[in-house]
């Protein structure tokens, strides 16, 4: 005779977990049904929010969060460009599952086309302007995108940690080494994003960061709803599905290789986009600013957020790069915490893994892969 | 052979004729002549079948047959080591697999291999997916074409999931159906694709008897839609009662081929079970 062994339904396993579940999921279902309108009037709040934060007049009244030890405009404008870093790697850890290990190389990326290709300093000596060149760049750092991608991707798991790793350092050091990167020295005098106020002073200016971090805002609502058109179509399903058993996507028809690339490709624009902004506004780049420590922080960001969900990258990179900042002048016992800045993020990041393995705001479908380990075990292979 | 030529529930399938009589014997599939060694290990040992338009066709044998062995060396997970496999006069050697799924063979798995995290929608519309061209450009910018096959891939989804009997649960992730839900929704998820040939690797492991008849309903239903099945299972009443002919594997050797009456009375394949249970799994 037949004997089955039915995994317990979620309602059998009333466990803590559960519970916690259910909690978590009323809030998210709270919004889900909320009406349109309610939806749509507390979105447009916190946009206001955010738009209005960069002034004086605004977050004085705001307390503990203007930072104490760094003009808090240009800290915004820093916690903008990771934010936008985060929504693209997003899509490529978070949704198609490949794990890129050095996503600021595209950033650095990004930034070089346009040094290169504006800056007096440079030895091709175009001298184009910013805007020009910022379409250019993004073009550029997808073809690096894909020409990483195409041998890589057809490769499983750990060997692309590896390759992209390798490629963000390969990307550094040819900044530090090369004459045509121009190393430590760098390039000066980058131009500026183009548009003048009504006296004729330039928008973009070299004091005011507030014009910069309310550029890189609305880019960000830009590039939200296209990732977002993007998850909420075939393409978001494919991504999911690679994600979720690459073998039975494959199987389902899904061209999984093209759908990696695309997502790669896709992260990769984000990101060159973003080195773009810096570039603009920073009127300098060298070789400094590109770290391998930075991709290391935007993919602790997305996990941090709750990988595989966009409000949750956006909270992730915002929050992340914001306490890093934080940190800055602020002295206890005589020692300077901006010092210890990685030592708490990195007890931060201990303490979610054990405490909140799925993230700040993770997306629905992680969260429930994290409670429920004990089905996967009966179910899966 | 029954073939109660009631109204199918189920869409019409891609390419879907008239049931063919069986009489008329219209390859389908060819598995020709077909040696598959892992190492040592010899999985399939030219094996030597053919799949004709329209019929049930069960694939039995004993565990470590190489039944799924099978399945697999047809939707190109594994390439065969001698012989060729052909499916609609092509050859699917060289052929990647997202192309197989496209030229209409669709399978669901022993170990069930949903995508758990996406919902049960979500995973038949992926299936859907498969013969649709939306791509980035569209969906970024909501092109009329994304639009379309949105709303197409959504409904062939959810006539697919009432077809099955889920419809209800549509919006549960796949890792919270019960197994039973998961199985069936495995098989809408390759229905999705509009296949032509169904392969079906023991889609009644675990289920108790009234749940394997509401199962053997629902494949001559998929059958009567035109769709032809090939059916790897273990249970022999199961397999009898549904199969038009079966092709009996053991140690990766056809041991015998033919209609059922001729299989069950078979010796070898007699040999071949005795001692085993059938639901062994
Ligand atoms: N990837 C692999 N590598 C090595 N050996 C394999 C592999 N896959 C299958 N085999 C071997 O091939 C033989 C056939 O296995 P297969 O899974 O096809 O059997 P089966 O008929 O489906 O059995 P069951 O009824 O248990 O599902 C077995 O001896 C198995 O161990
Ligand atoms: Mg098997």
């Amino acid at each position: 005779m037949t004997t089955t062994v039915n995994p317990p339904t979620p309602e059998q396993q009333e466990g803590i977990g559960v519970r916690l579940r259910h909690g978590r999921e009323a809030v998210a279902n709270r919004w889900h049904h909320a009406p349109r309108w309610v939806r749509w009037v507390l979105l447009a709040a916190v946009i206001v929010f955010f738009y209005a934060l960069p002034n004086k007049e605004f977050y004085q009244y705001l307390g503990p969060i203007p930072t104490p030890g760094a003009n808090f405009t240009q800290v915004l404008f820093t916690v903008s460009i990771y934010v936008l870093l985060a929504v693209g790697l997003n899509i490529v850890v978070g949704f198609a599952g490949l794990l890129d290990l050095g996503y600021f190389g595209f950033f650095a990326v990004g930034a070089y086309t346009v040094a290169v290709l504006t800056s007096p300093s440079s030895n091709i000596k175009t001298l184009w302007p910013w805007l020009l060149v910022v379409p250019i760049a993004i073009a550029l750092t997808m073809v690096s995108g894909v020409m990483l991608g195409t041998p890589t991707l057809r490769l499983r798991g750990d060997y692309l940690a590896l390759v992209t790793l390798g490629f963000a350092e390969m990307i550094r050091i040819a900044a530090v080494s090369s004459d045509f990167l121009k190393g430590q020295r760098g390039f000066n005098q980058i131009p500026h994003p183009p548009g003048k106020y009504a006296d004729g002073k330039p928008f973009f200016g070299v004091l005011d960061a507030r014009p910069y971090y309310w550029l890189v805002l609305t880019l960000i609502i830009l590039v939200v709803i296209g990732v977002r058109n993007l998850t909420h179509s075939r393409v978001g399903r494919a991504w999911i599905s690679i994600r979720e058993d690459e073998d039975a996507a494959q199987l389902m028809g899904v061209p999984t290789f093209k759908f990696k690339l695309w997502a790669f490709a896709s992260g990769a624009a984000i990101a060159g986009l973003a080195g773009a902004l810096f570039a603009g506004k920073q009127n300098f780049v060298n070789s400094q600013n590109f770290e391998l420590l930075n991709s290391i922080i935007i993919l602790a960001a997305v996990i941090f957020g709750g990988s595989g969900n966009i409000v949750g990258a956006i909270v992730g990179g915002g929050l992340v790069a914001y306490m890093i900042e934080r940190f800055r002048g602020i002295e206890l016992f005589g020692v300077e915490l901006y010092e210890y800045r990685f030592l708490f993020f990195g007890l931060v990041l201990v303490v979610m893994m054990i405490f909140r393995p799925q993230g700040l705001i993770p997306n629905r479908r992680r969260a429930a892969e994290f409670k429920d380990r004990r089905k996967e075990v009966i179910v899966g292979e | 052979m029954s073939d109660t030529e009631q109204t199918p529930a189920v869409p019409a399938q891609a390419a879907a004729p008239a049931v063919e009589t069986v009489d008329k014997r219209e390859p389908l599939l060819e598995v020709d002549h077909v040696t598959l060694r892992f190492g040592g290990v010899v999985a399939l040992n030219d094996v030597d079948f053919t799949l004709y338009k329209g019929e049930i066709l069960g694939l039995i044998g004993p565990n470590g047959a190489g039944k799924t062995t099978c399945f697999n060396a047809m939707t190109g997970i594994y390439q065969p080591t001698e012989g060729q496999i052909r499916f609609r006069g092509e050859k699917i050697s060289g052929k990647k697999r997202h192309q197989i799924t496209r030229m209409g063979m669709a399978r669901t798995f022993q170990n069930i291999r949903l995508f758990p995290e996406m919902t049960a929608l979500e995973n038949v519309q992926v299936g859907a997916d498969a013969h649709h061209k939306t791509s980035v450009i569209s969906a970024l910018l909501r092109l009329p074409r994304h639009w379309k096959e949105e709303r197409e891939g959504r409904e062939k989804a959810e006539r697919l999931l009432e077809f099955v009997g889920i419809r209800p649960r549509m919006h549960e992730f796949a890792r919270n159906l019960s197994y039973g839900e998961q199985r069936r929704l495995e098989i809408a998820r390759a229905l999705a694709t509009d296949p032509v040939l169904l392969c079906l690797d023991e889609p009644a492991a675990g289920f108790n008897p009234a749940e394997k008849e509401e199962l053997l309903q629902l494949i001559r239903q998929i059958r009567d839609t035109g769709v032809t099945v090939l059916l790897i299972e273990h249970d022999m009443r199961l397999v009898m009662g549904v199969t038009d002919r079966i092709v009996v594997l053991e140690f990766g050797k056809k041991i015998a081929e033919g209609l059922p009456a001729e299989v069950r009375d078979n010796p070898k394949v007699i040999a071949a079970y005795l001692g085993v249970p059938d639901d062994a799994a």
